[in-house]
C-alpha cells in the first residue's frame, strides 16, 4: 500500500506561508499475509495463501503514519491510500482511511493478474495516478513482508523521473525541497532532494496509530474509487515466471564433539574441509 | 474459526426499528418465523447481489469488524503487557484508562456530537468481548461505562445534563452505578439510602457497597429513596459529582478477582444534591435500574464469553506442545473430549450473547434472552477456566502463567448484575408467562 500526496491543479506546490508548502500526498498500501506458518502449495508454484489471514504491510502502515502526520502538520493537503489488489484489500484501504488517509483508490487485479503481479508492474500503476492524481509525494513502505522485493519505491521514481528517498527513518519538508534521513548500512545518510518525490518508510520513521473506534466511524464515509490498470493504461502481463518454490530442505540434527581435532575430524569426513 | 460473511442489507421495506442502516436487519429476517406479520419473505439466498438471507449469528457488518479487529490490537499490544502487575497490586494503570479513552472505548455508543463513537450496542458488546480475553478487569471497566452509565445518560438526561456530562464521559471521565448496599443485594428495591426534600434540593444519607470503578470515577449516579413509606416506588435517580461535599469514597475491597477494578463502599453523610441533578423521574428510579441490567446483564455475557475464550486460548497451545508418555497431552482421548466439550459450551454461550444483543438492537423482547446468556456465560467461564487449570498441569496452579487470574476472575460472574438464582427464577417466569395462553 502507498500514500499518494496528490497536488494542487497547478502542477506545483502552493505556498500558503513563506516556507510552507502545501502538497498533496498518495500511499500504496500492500495487503500481505500475516506472518504465520508457511505451506508450499502441493504444486510448488507458490506458498498457500488462501485461508490465510491477511493485513496491511507493516512497513506501508508506517508509510499511512508518516503521510497522516504531515497532514497533521499541515504540510501536506490530501492523503490518498492506494492498494492494487483484489476485493479485499479494499480492508487495507479502510485501515488507512480509519487513521487519517481523506480517500481511497482501489484499483483491481485480481485472479491470475494478482498472482503475476510484481513491483515493475505496480510502480507503472503508481507513476500512473501520480500524474493523473497530481501528486507531489508518493510514500510506500520500503518492502513487503512477503517477497521483499524492496523495489517497487525505486521503480516508481525512476518511471516519473522523479528524486526518491528510499529507507526513511526521517523526513523533514523544507521548503520545496525535502530532506531525509536515510538508514544504509554504515549508518545514516542525509540527503537534501527537490519535490515532486517518491519516499520509502524504513522501520524507525514513526510508530503507527491505531485506527481509533471513532475514526473507524468517520472512515465508513470517506470514498473509494475503484480503478482498472487497464483504465490507467498500464499492461499487468508479468515478464518473470516462477518455475519452481520450493521448502527450505529440513534441518538435521546437529552433532556435539569434545576437542577441536574431533571438530576437523568430522569435517573432513563430510568432505568439507 | 471465525466465520466472516460480509452480509449486506436486503430492500427496507419490512424493518421496523432500525436505528442504523449499516447492521444487518435480524427483525426483519426472523420475523417471518415467529410472529406471523405481514412482512415480505427476505431475500432469497444466491441472488445476483450475493445477500445471504438467514446468516449465521457470527456476522458481522464491516464497522463491527475493523471495530473488533482494531480493539483486539490495541487490548494484546497496551493492555496485556500490564495486566500481571495491574492484579498484583489491585490497581487499574493510567495508561490503561487514557488510552481506553483515546481509542474511543469508553463512549462507543455516544453520539459523536458528545464526543463519542456514535456506534451500536452489538459493537459494544464486541469490543468488551474483546478486552476481556486480556483482562476481564478492564472489560468490566468499559462495560459498566457503556452498559450502565452512558445509556442511563443518553435515554434519561435532559439536554442540559447530557451537555454536562456525555463530553466528559466519552471523553476523560468514569462514572459509577450506586443501587447495592450492605443490607440491599439481590433484594435491590429494599435500599435504604434516603433523599429528603427542600424546595429545590436533597439531602442524601445513607451507604453503598460494591461499587465498581469508585476510586477513579468523576460521577455517580446514586438511586436513593425519597420516600420509604411509599416503598420502592420512591427510588429516584441522582446524579452526584465525586467533589460533593459529604460524598465519601471508602477503602477498595481487597478481591479474589477482577483486583485492576476497584469496587469500594460509599458514605453519604448530608449530602446535597440539586434537584436538576434527578436522572429521569422522581419515583421511577427502580424502573431504570432494572431497565439498564436488563441490557447490562448481555454486557456481562459477553465479559463471560471473552474471559472464557482468552483462558482458554491461553491454555490449547500448551496442550499441544507438552508432552508425555510420548505423544501430546492435547491427543489423548480423554483430553480431547473435555477439551470438546468446552469448546462447545463456550460457542453455545457465545451465540446466546450474540442473540440477546441482536434481539436487543431489533427492538424485540430480550429479557429472557439476556437472562439465559448471562447465567449461562457466567456458568462457562467457571467450567472453562476450572479445567484449564487442570489442563496445564502444576503450572496452571502457578502465578507465572495467566490461568489462574482467569480462575479468580471468573467467580464473581455469577454473582454480580444478578446472581445466578435471579437470573434462573426470572427465566422461570417467563416461561410460566408463554404458557399462559
Amino acid at each position: 500500500m502507498g500514500v499518494l500526496i496528490t497536488g494542487t491543479n497547478t502542477g506545483s506546490c502552493e505556498r500558503d506561508s513563506p516556507g510552507h508548502v502545501r502538497y498533496n500526498s498518495v500511499s500504496e498500501l500492500k495487503w500481505r499475509p500475516l506472518l504465520l506458518r508457511i505451506r508450499v502449495k502441493p504444486d510448488n508454484t507458490g506458498v498457500v495463501t488462501d485461508g490465510v489471514k491477511h493485513s496491511m504491510n507493516p512497513f506501508c502502515e508506517i508509510a499511512v503514519e508518516e503521510a497522516v502526520k504531515l497532514k497533521e502538520k499541515k504540510l501536506v493537503k490530501e492523503v490518498v491510500a492506494v492498494s492494487c489488489g483484489p476485493q479485499q484489500s479494499q480492508e487495507t484501504i479502510r485501515t488507512a482511511l480509519a487513521m487519517g488517509a481523506d480517500r481511497g483508490i482501489h484499483v483491481e487485479v485480481s485472479g491470475k493478474d494478482y498472482e503475476t503481479l510484481g513491483p515493475l508492474q505496480v510502480s507503472k500503476i503508481m507513476a500512473a495516478l501520480a500524474k493523473k492524481e497530481d501528486a507531489q509525494l508518493i510514500i510506500l513502505g520500503k518492502q513487503a513482508i512477503d517477497d521483499d522485493c524492496n523495489q517497487t519505491g525505486q521503480m516508481t521514481a525512476a518511471l516519473l523521473d522523479w528524486p526518491q528517498g528510499t529507507f526513511a527513518s526521517e523526513v523533514t519538508l523544507d521548503g520545496d525541497k525535502i530532506k531525509v534521513v536515510r538508514e544504509i548500512d554504515g549508518g545514516l545518510e542525509t540527503i537534501k532532494i527537490n519535490t515532486p518525490a517518491v519516499l520509502t518508510a524504513d522501520l524507525r520513521l514513526n510508530t503507527p496509530r491505531y485506527a481509533t473506534l471513532p475514526n473507524i466511524m468517520k472512515a465508513k464515509k470517506k470514498k473509494i474509487a475503484n480503478v482498472k490498470a487497464a483504465d490507467l493504461g498500464v499492461n499487468l502481463t508479468s515478464r518473470l515466471e516462477v518455475l519452481k518454490v520450493e521448502d527450505p530442505p529440513q534441518r538435521q540434527a546437529g552433532m556435539k564433539v569434545e576437542t577441536v581435532e574431533d571438530l576437523v575430524g568430522k569435517l573432513k569426513e563430510a568432505g568439507k574441509v | 474459526m471465525d466465520t466472516r460473511c460480509e452480509y449486506s442489507l436486503p430492500s427496507l421495506v419490512d424493518c421496523q426499528s432500525l436505528r442504523q442502516i449499516s447492521r444487518p436487519s435480524w427483525g426483519a429476517c426472523q420475523s417471518g418465523l415467529r410472529s406471523r406479520t405481514t412482512s415480505a419473505p427476505a431475500v432469497a439466498p444466491n441472488q445476483a447481489g450475493g445477500v445471504v438471507a438467514f446468516p449465521p449469528l457470527q456476522t458481522y457488518s464491516e464497522e463491527e469488524s475493523m471495530m473488533r479487529d482494531a480493539v483486539r490490537k490495541y487490548a494484546q499490544e497496551r493492555i496485556a503487557p500490564l495486566v500481571p502487575m495491574m492484579d498484583e497490586n489491585s490497581v487499574m494503570d493510567e495508561e490503561v484508562i487514557t488510552s481506553m479513552f483515546e481509542q474511543g472505548l469508553m463512549g462507543v455508543e455516544i453520539d459523536p456530537e458528545y464526543g463519542g463513537t456514535g456506534s451500536s450496542f452489538f459493537s459494544s458488546i464486541l469490543v468488551i468481548e474483546e478486552l476481556a480475553k486480556v483482562d476481564p478487569s478492564v472489560a468490566v471497566l468499559c462495560d459498566v461505562q457503556n452498559t450502565l452509565i452512558n445509556t442511563l445518560f443518553v435515554k434519561l438526561g435532559t439536554p442540559a445534563q447530557k451537555e454536562k456530562y456525555l463530553n466528559r464521559l466519552s471523553t476523560d471521565m468514569i462514572g459509577s452505578f450506586c443501587l447495592s448496599e450492605a443490607e440491599s443485594g439481590s433484594d435491590a428495591f429494599s435500599l435504604k439510602t434516603r433523599a429528603e426534600k427542600h424546595k429545590d434540593y436533597f439531602i442524601i444519607n445513607g451507604s453503598k457497597m460494591w461499587i465498581s470503578n469508585a476510586e477513579l470515577s468523576g460521577v455517580f449516579l446514586v438511586m436513593a429513596n425519597i420516600d420509604l413509606s411509599a416503598g420502592y416506588k420512591g427510588i429516584t435517580c441522582f446524579i452526584v459529582d465525586r467533589d460533593t461535599p459529604g460524598l465519601e469514597i471508602c477503602k477498595k475491597e481487597n478481591k479474589l478477582g477482577l483486583r485492576a477494578s476497584s469496587t469500594c463502599p460509599l458514605n453519604f453523610d448530608n449530602v446535597k444534591v440539586p434537584e436538576a441533578n434527578i436522572l429521569g423521574e422522581v419515583g421511577h428510579g427502580y424502573k431504570y435500574a432494572i431497565g439498564m441490567l436488563n441490557e447490562g446483564r448481555i454486557g456481562i455475557a459477553a465479559q463471560m464469553v471473552g474471559l472464557a475464550q482468552g483462558c482458554f486460548d491461553h491454555t490449547i497451545p500448551y496442550t499441544r506442545q507438552r508432552v508425555q508418555f510420548g505423544k501430546r497431552i492435547f491427543d489423548f482421548q480423554g483430553m480431547q473430549h473435555q477439551i470438546a466439550h468446552v469448546a462447545t459450551q463456550i460457542e453455545a454461550a457465545r451465540l446466546l450473547t450474540y442473540n440477546a444483543a441482536r434481539l436487543k438492537e431489533a427492538g424485540r423482547p430480550f429479557i429472557k434472552e439476556a437472562c439465559m446468556a448471562k447465567y449461562f456465560s457466567s456458568e462457562v467461564a467457571t467450567l472453562t477456566t476450572s479445567k484449564c487449570i487442570e489442563w496445564m498441569g502444576g503450572v496452571g496452579f502457578t502465578k507465572d502463567y495467566p490461568i489462574e487470574k482467569y480462575y479468580r476472575d471468573c467467580k464473581i460472574g455469577t454473582i454480580y448484575e444478578g446472581t445466578t438464582n435471579v437470573q434462573l427464577s426470572t427465566i422461570a417466569k417467563f416461561i410460566d408467562k408463554e404458557y399462559d395462553r
